[in-house]
Order: structure tokens, then C-alpha cells, then sequence
């Protein structure tokens, strides 16, 4: 009986109701044209396929950022949740989320997120109890990084 | 054949996970071991540990002697000619690459042909492309339908005098498909083409007798015939193994070696070089004896009365839809539910104990043809349930209910 409360707990912090909002209805979903940045992210291992763009300005501000492809629940509403919270921020406040993220998904379970740093990206805390998910969390995340990365260095501003 | 008596020779069965009784349903993957397999392989650690073929020791003449008893259990099991034809590898992979490079690099030459088919494992994709690039030979591939059953007319108009082979999936671990082998090798041998069948998927739920199928080359894993992993077996016609030159070089596969010079050993051994996997290999033999001693006959009524069962209660089950309807397949369900990805579904399902697999299947070009990502895929073996079947379509009604 104990186990099975367990269980129950631990399924509903992967699939929080607004992860499952997030899979059926993506925001920020589709092409952004023209964008100065743009990049593939692929899931070899359960063939999750992500193309993320961005525009951003000379000030090394994302004025905007979409995202398209096919994924399961996690890499899907991370991905939305991602492009929501992404738009108006500088690539160096990118860097610093990209870290804390990926110190969340793979933090000690009891380790509580740092939600004045992630905001509402902290609902995705629970992959850490599921080792086979971190990746789709994440995959939205390495893929911006990369797709800032291959256009080289942005112009920094200072 | 009493499956609550099968049930108990395997001990990973037992088990409770997140509460729930173990559902195992990943057996395409790889099947569970049955204890006698354990105890054989923990006796050979345990009384006979000691390298073959080398020792004149009675370790090494006890080890030595259940090696080479499991390779005539095994040359019995496939009907092959002789115990000579039966190459041990690391599993089917390395049985295909060992064909690919050793058979394909003396054989293979620019403009020939080499034949798979289009619901192929990457293992019988990967090594013949991997040959047409160092040959310039060309991979052609035999379509199929939207069940997955082969295009047989389309297979006739691609043989030619150029087909130098045909790379066959005996039964497709994505989709369940078994391929009408017989009249497809009969074909190939009419063009003059040799035929190597992955029999991976198949060996465990179909007979397969080398003999008379002709079959020219033979690759399968132990660990998917309730055997341990990292052991399989390449089994070729004599005359071929004995034109092919080695894999590989090394130990045991020699007679002589001067520095000018080596004699290369007899069949099998020229193409085991190093010391094998003992342990896995003696496994192996056991695990063909438990597959025999309840007898294909049993397995295969009892598996389709299984994959019935489990189809019947997919087609009515609302969103559903099934990847893979040939007529002839066996023991996998493999499909997409609306609105729920297949890997949700896999983590949904795990935490009610049922477990499948969702992904590619490492058969991308299968996954390609469907347009889909990927697929949820439940396998099943000798020692499943109805109940279990059930089981897993209680969960999937949960999963389906939490993305409504």
C-alpha cells in the first residue's frame, strides 16, 4: 500500500497538469521566418526530432524564438515552456538558465528546484525520478545552445 | 505445455515493480533466463573455469568438452550439416559484420548487387551499406505493403544475374512479420545470389531447419532463446566458410604462426580468434535444450493464441492503431495510441509494472515507411498470460485517460 501511494506520487510529478496542457496544446509552435539562429536537435534513442529558430538582435537580446517537431510529453511541453520563457532575454541569461536546468533535471531527488531561477520551468523537476527522461527535457535546451554555438560567437555587448 | 510450470523456471518473473506483479513484455528486446540456464553458466564459474581447447588440464578438458557439446546442440537445433558450420560471435550483429566483411570483401565488387528488405534491423542494413561504400557495390531494398508483408513481385523484378546477396529478416522485430523465407531463398539461388537470414526474432517461436531451407548463411543471439547475452552464432555452408578468409586474427583460430607466415586452423575455429564466451556459449546449448524439451510445436500454437488474444483486445480498443498486420507474424503487437506518445506511454506503463518497449526498434526505415516516430511495442514469449495481455491494456487505458 505504501509503494503503491509511492508510485502514484512519483507519475503525477513527471505529468503535472501543465506538462500535459503544454503536449496538447504547444506554444510558440511552428517556423520562425526569417530568424538569425536556427538548429536541429535529434534523439537517436526514441527518434525525437526538435528544430528550434531564434532571432536575435544586435543588443544579444532572443526578441523571438519557435520550435518544431515531433516528441513525446517531456520534450514537447519543455520545449513550449522553454520558447515562453526564452523570449526578451539576453544569450547570457540563457547560459545561466541552460545550467540551471540542467541542474535540476539532474539533481538529488531531495534536492528542491531554485524557483527563483527557473520560474515556472521548475514543474519540470520531477524527470530526475525518471533517468530515461532526462534527455527529452533537455534536448530543447542543447539544441538552442547549439544553434547560438554554429552561428559563432554572438556579438557581445560589452 | 503448463505455463504456471514455465512461469516457475524463470526467477526475474517474480517480482513485484512499483507494486504491481512484473508484466514482461519486452521480449523482442530480449527474453528472461530460466534457471536451469543460470545454473549451468554458475556452474561453469563455480567447478569448471579454464580456457578451451589449450589446457590438458581436467578444468580445461571439462570446459573444453561442454563448449564443444553445446555447438553440436546447437548444429542439431538448426539442422545444420555438420558442427564444422557453426561459427560462435558476440551475437547476430558480429555474425553479419563477420559475412559482410569476410564473405562480401572477397566476393563483393563494384557494380554488384546486394538485396534486404525494407523491414531490416540496422544490423542487416548498416554492415551491407558499410560494403557498398568500400566496393561500390549497390543496396537495393525489397518494398513492402502497409500490413509489412513483402512485395514478392517487386523481390522477383530485382533479382538478377548482379544479385550477388539477399539479406533476409526471418521475422521482423518491429512489426511481427515472418517472411516466406523458403520460396524467397529458392528465388535467389535461381539467379546464382547466396542468402543470409537474420533469424534473431524467429528462432525462439519458429523452427528453422537450415538443411532444408538451403540456407546459405544463418545469424541469431542466444540472449533473445532464453540464453545469455553477448553470444550468438553464425552458421554457414562448409564450402563457403572454407573459400571465406578470416574475421579475425588471433589465438585459437591458428595452426602455425612464423613471423614469415600463418597456417590458419580448421573449421569452426578458424573464425574464433581469442578466447571465446565460454560461459555464454555453454548457456547457449542450455537454453536450446529447454526450447526443445517443450518443443516448437506447443510454442507456436500457444504464442498465436496469444498475439489473438492481444489483437482482438487491440482492434476494439479506441485510438489504437496497430504498426504491422501481415498475416503470417507472431508474438509482437507493435502500435500507436492517439494522443499519447510512445514513450509517455512506456514510462506510464512501467509504473503499473508492464513492461514494453517504445522507440525506433532499431528499424528506423520501418518506422519511416509508417510515418510515425516511433512505436509502442509489446512482445510476447512462452511464458506470458491473458491476464498479463490484460494487464497491459488496463494500463494503456490509464495512460490514454491522463493525456484525454
Amino acid at each position: 500500500m505504501e509503494q503503491k501511494r509511492e508510485e502514484m506520487f512519483s507519475l503525477g510529478d513527471l505529468y503535472k497538469e501543465v506538462i500535459i496542457d503544454h503536449t496538447k496544446a504547444p506554444r510558440n509552435f511552428g517556423k520562425l521566418e526569417p530568424c538569425s539562429h536556427d538548429a536541429e536537435g535529434f534523439n537517436p534513442l526514441c527518434g525525437d526530432q526538435l528544430h528550434v529558430y531564434l532571432q536575435i538582435n544586435d543588443d544579444n537580446i532572443i526578441e523571438d524564438v519557435k520550435f518544431e517537431g515531433q516528441g513525446c510529453s517531456i520534450s514537447t511541453a519543455s520545449a513550449s515552456l522553454m520558447t515562453q520563457v526564452l523570449k526578451g532575454k539576453t544569450v547570457d541569461a540563457f547560459n545561466a538558465l541552460f545550467g540551471a536546468f540542467h541542474d535540476m533535471a539532474t539533481a538529488d531527488m531531495d534536492d528542491e528546484p531554485d524557483e527563483d531561477v527557473l520560474g515556472k520551468l521548475a514543474v519540470l523537476a520531477g524527470v530526475k525520478e525518471f533517468p530515461s527522461r532526462i534527455k527529452c527535457a533537455t534536448l530543447c535546451w542543447h539544441t538552442v545552445k547549439s544553434a547560438i554555438e554554429d552561428a559563432g560567437e554572438p556579438a557581445k555587448t560589452e | 505445455m503448463n505455463i504456471d510450470n514455465i512461469r516457475n523456471d524463470f526467477p526475474t518473473l517474480h517480482q513485484e515493480v512499483f507494486g504491481h506483479p512484473l508484466v514482461y513484455l519486452d521480449n523482442a528486446a530480449t527474453t528472461q533466463k530460466p534457471q536451469c540456464v543460470i545454473d549451468k553458466i554458475k556452474h561453469y564459474y563455480e567447478k569448471d573455469n579454464s580456457n578451451i581447447h589449450r589446457g590438458v588440464h581436467s578444468l580445461s578438458e571439462r570446459a573444453t568438452k561442454d563448449y564443444e557439446a553445446a555447438r553440436k546442440t546447437i548444429r542439431d537445433f538448426f539442422n545444420a550439416k555438420s558442427t564444422k558450420e557453426v561459427i560462435f560471435t558476440r551475437g547476430t550483429t558480429e555474425s553479419i559484420n563477420l559475412v559482410a566483411s569476410s564473405w562480401g570483401g572477397a566476393n563483393i565488387g563494384k557494380g554488384d548487387e546486394i538485396l534486404i528488405t525494407h523491414m531490416e534491423h540496422h544490423s542487416n542494413i548498416v554492415p551491407w551499406q558499410m560494403l557498398c561504400e568500400r566496393t561500390g557495390a549497390v543496396l537495393k531494398v525489397i518494398p513492402m505493403n502497409e500490413a509489412g508483408e513483402l512485395d514478392l513481385t517487386a523481390y522477383a523484378e530485382l533479382l538478377n544475374e548482379r544479385t550477388k546477396l539477399v539479406g533476409i529478416v526471418h521475422m521482423s522485430n518491429a512489426l511481427g512479420t515472418i517472411n516466406p523465407i523458403a520460396e524467397m531463398i529458392e528465388q535467389a539461388h535461381k539467379v546464382g545470389a547466396k542468402v543470409l537470414i537474420d533469424g534473431a526474432q524467429a528462432a525462439a517461436h519458429i523452427a528453422t531447419d537450415l538443411q532444408a531451407l538451403d540456407i546459405d548463411f544463418y545469424a541469431t543471439s542466444a540472449h533473445k532463446m532464453y540464453g545469455p547475452t553477448g553470444v550468438g552464432v553464425l552458421i554457414a555452408k562448409e564450402e563457403l566458410l572454407n573459400a571465406m578468409p578470416p574475421y579475425q586474427g588471433g589465438g585459437d583460430m591458428i595452426l602455425m604462426v612464423t613471423f614469415e607466415k600463418t597456417q590458419y586452423n580448421e573449421l569452426p575455429h578458424k573464425f574464433e580468434a581469442g578466447t571465446p564466451n565460454i560461459a555464454g556459449v555453454i548457456g547457449f546449448g542450455e537454453a536450446l535444450k529447454y526450447i526443445s524439451n517443450i518443443g516448437f510445436e506447443a510454442i507456436e500454437k500457444r504464442e498465436k493464441e496469444l498475439l489473438a488474444y492481444a489483437t482482438k483486445k487491440a482492434q476494439s480498443f479506441e485510438g489504437l492503431r496497430q504498426i504491422g498486420t501481415a498475416k503470417h507474424k507472431a508474438c509482437v503487437l507493435s502500435f500507436v495510441l492517439d494522443g499519447v506518445h510512445p514513450h509517455d506511454l512506456g514510462t506510464i506503463l512501467d509504473r503499473e509494472g508492464v513492461a514494453i518497449r517504445a522507440g525506433h526498434h532499431c528499424a528506423m526505415p520501418v518506422m519511416q515507411f509508417y510515418k510515425v516516430p516511433a512505436t509502442a511495442r509489446a512482445s510476447f514469449s512462452i511464458y506470458n498470460t491473458e491476464a498479463e495481455v490484460d494487464a497491459l491494456f488496463a494500463a494503456l487505458e490509464k495512460a490514454r485517460d491522463m493525456f484525454a
